[in-house]
């Protein structure tokens, strides 16, 4: 990273402020890295297409008549499933997204990269959260390209909603992305990620309003219920479903908001050298 | 960067384009089983007034002044006169026995009324109240369709299965078309040229040519993931310019979007539940269903044929009309 080479030639003992414009560049440094790693690795592009994507066109396609016999807000009229299950999807594609940048924050550990960002002299946090943001900014044009694919199988939100819904994408992301960061700094090996995903994406997943309307979860289950209820995730959900049809959710966008500062502020405490979540774990971490 | 000025354009004009002008009509619709109309804001998307009517309310239409409704009240062998002005029921015209569906002539003097238990089609004289005639049909009569020039009247009958072409200035039948199984519903194009008739249990619409009254056309449903029997087309409407065709598919809970020249389907649009009767708001930017299982009416956006609104009215809406202001 020559930029930020070149702030540390300049600052030997970093100063204690830094003006926006270094802030900026910092950002646009940790950004165009994230940019450029996902534009190398087109198969991820692919994959993380896939697999909503198969929800979409296989898994809707089976249950298209499932829904229909109420209408719940946002909806004004009667959906179809595969309609239904869209800003579910886009959910999946950002917490899949906020997983794999904490796998990568694994894998920039133990390649030692992550020595090389957390040496610049500015404050850990902001670092931090430039790679957090930069990480939801991969995901979100992942969202939007599955919202374009969607739309030609006919799930057509009011062309506003494409539009609200980008803020929503971005706090919804912003906050799983914080959630798997702060996942990372418990994570040892690369290997560990597999439990990241049984114990932490599936259940978010699943338990959630992403697949189906709480009202149906519990007319079956009250207690699988109350579990979805204490769900971030489907928060998240439900905020992205609302924007996409126009509407904010004041209740999701609260608690969104709310999981997002919990999760962030421990990520960065986990990563603090001083509080040491991390440099407890120095040991496994480095180039060896 | 090009593109994302590209992407911006392409975005701001979506956003014109889905911009929807909201139109204020009042949409009548009669609730066959709690025996009401819900009078419906079409702008608002509310219902502002549920009407106590006669038993068993079906066909409605409404005055070309748009100052009275004229209702089917079945059950009370009756067809009931409202005011849309306060709401009140005003008079009743001699219907028969089991009024069903009716149609009022171009010049809005003449309406030709269905009696299905008795199997005639009664003529009545709106401004005397007088019945001008009763043309004996085939059994079951239901769906009443008339030409642009009041010239014919199309009456179908539900178990013997045929379209009657009936002279208006006679009130005789000249032509029998024998079409599929339980015919509901017959609608003129607006230049006069064909007839559209949907078979219920038969699952298709008849086009029949009103020059030679024969059957040029029969339009099949297909819907991925139903079974044929749940396709049952009744409530048909033509665009003013003639276009597009909106069919009711009943249990099949869509509305089917219909090319009228190549007598393809467009689009199938979910609605509620069984969709019975269609009708246009007169700036014919929407068309609007009533679901009768489902107790209420869908918004289509006649432009983009895509349904915009659900709104719940009374118990089973049958039949809807919307008033010309």
């Amino acid at each position: 990273m020559s930029l930020h080479t070149q702030t540390t030639s300049l600052h030997p003992h970093p100063p204690r402020g830094f003006t926006p414009r270094q802030y900026l560049a910092c950002l646009s440094g940790i950004m165009i890295r994230e940019g450029l790693r996902f534009l190398n690795q087109r198969e991820r592009f692919v994959s993380s297409l896939v697999r909503p994507l198969l929800w979409l066109f296989v898994f809707a396609a089976g249950f298209r008549q499932v829904l229909g016999v109420s209408i719940i807000p946002p909806y004004r009229t009667y959906v179809l499933y595969e309609v239904y299950i869209t800003p579910g999807l886009a959910g999946m594609i950002l917490l899949f997204s906020g997983m794999q940048s904490s796998l990568s924050m694994v894998y920039d550990r133990e390649m030692g990269n992550m020595r090389t960002l957390l040496v610049s002299p500015f404050p850990r946090w902001f670092l931090l959260v430039s790679k957090l943001f930069a990480g939801v900014a991969v995901s979100v044009v992942q969202v939007y390209a599955f919202f374009a694919i969607a739309w030609f199988w006919n799930v057509r939100p009011p062309p506003v909603g494409y539009l609200l819904v980008l803020p929503a994408l971005f706090l919804g992301g912003m906050m799983l992305c914080s959630l798997g960061m702060f996942l990372s700094s418990m994570i040892r090996q690369l290997e560990n990620f597999a439990g990241i995903m049984n114990f932490v994406i599936f259940p978010m997943y699943f338990a959630s309003s992403a697949l189906y309307p709480l009202w149906r979860i519990q007319e079956s289950s009250p207690l699988l219920f109350r579990i979805c209820q204490g769900n971030p995730f489907t928060y998240a959900v439900e905020l992205i479903r609302f924007a996409l049809y126009g509407r904010i959710e004041w209740m999701s966008l609260g608690i969104v908001f709310g999981f997002t500062v919990l999760f962030l502020g421990g990520a960065i405490f986990a990563y603090d050298p001083a509080h040491g979540l991390l440099g407890r774990k120095r040991d496994t971490g480095g180039n060896g | 960067m090009p593109l994302k000025s590209r992407f911006c354009t392409a975005v701001v004009m979506s956003l014109v384009a889905g911009a929807q002008p909201a139109s204020a009509f009042m949409a009548y619709v009669s609730n066959e089983k709690d025996n009401t109309v819900s009078v419906v804001d079409t702008a608002s998307g509310t219902v502002v007034k549920t009407l106590p009517v006669g038993q068993r309310p079906r066909g409605i239409t409404i005055s070309h002044d748009g100052k009275f409704i004229y209702l089917c009240a079945s059950d009370d062998d009756t067809i009931e006169v409202i005011d849309t002005q306060t709401h009140e029921i005003v008079g009743q015209l001699p219907s028969g026995p089991d009024p069903e569906l009716f149609v009022l002539s171009p010049d809005g003097k003449t309406l030709y009324v269905a009696n299905e238990d008795d199997n005639l089609v009664t003529v009545i004289d709106i401004e005397s109240r007088d019945v001008l005639a009763e043309i004996p049909v085939g059994v079951e009569p239901e769906g009443m369709g008339i030409s642009p020039d009041g010239k014919t009247m199309v009456n179908t009958s539900e178990t013997t299965n045929m379209a009657h072409f009936i002279d208006t200035d006679s009130h005789e039948i000249t032509h029998n078309v024998l079409v599929d199984s339980r015919p509901r519903f017959a609608e003129f194009k607006p230049d006069g040229s064909e007839v559209w008739v949907s078979a219920e249990i038969g699952g298709t619409v008849s086009v029949i040519d009103n020059a030679s009254r024969a059957v040029k056309h029969k339009i099949t449903f297909e819907i991925a993931g139903l079974r044929s029997e749940a396709i049952q087309p009744v409530g048909v409407r033509i665009t003013a310019d003639g276009k597009k065709a909106y069919v009711a598919l009943g249990p099949a809970n869509r509305v089917a979007v219909v090319d009228t020249t190549t007598y393809k389907v467009e689009k199938y649009v979910l609605v509620g539940q069984r969709v019975w009767q269609l009708a246009f708001t007169p700036d014919q930017k929407t068309i609007i269903s009533t679901n009768g299982v489902s107790n209420d009416i869908t918004f289509i956006d006649v432009a983009t044929d895509e349904p915009v609104q659900s709104i719940t009215v009374g118990a089973m809406p049958w039949g809807v009309v919307v008033s010309p202001q």
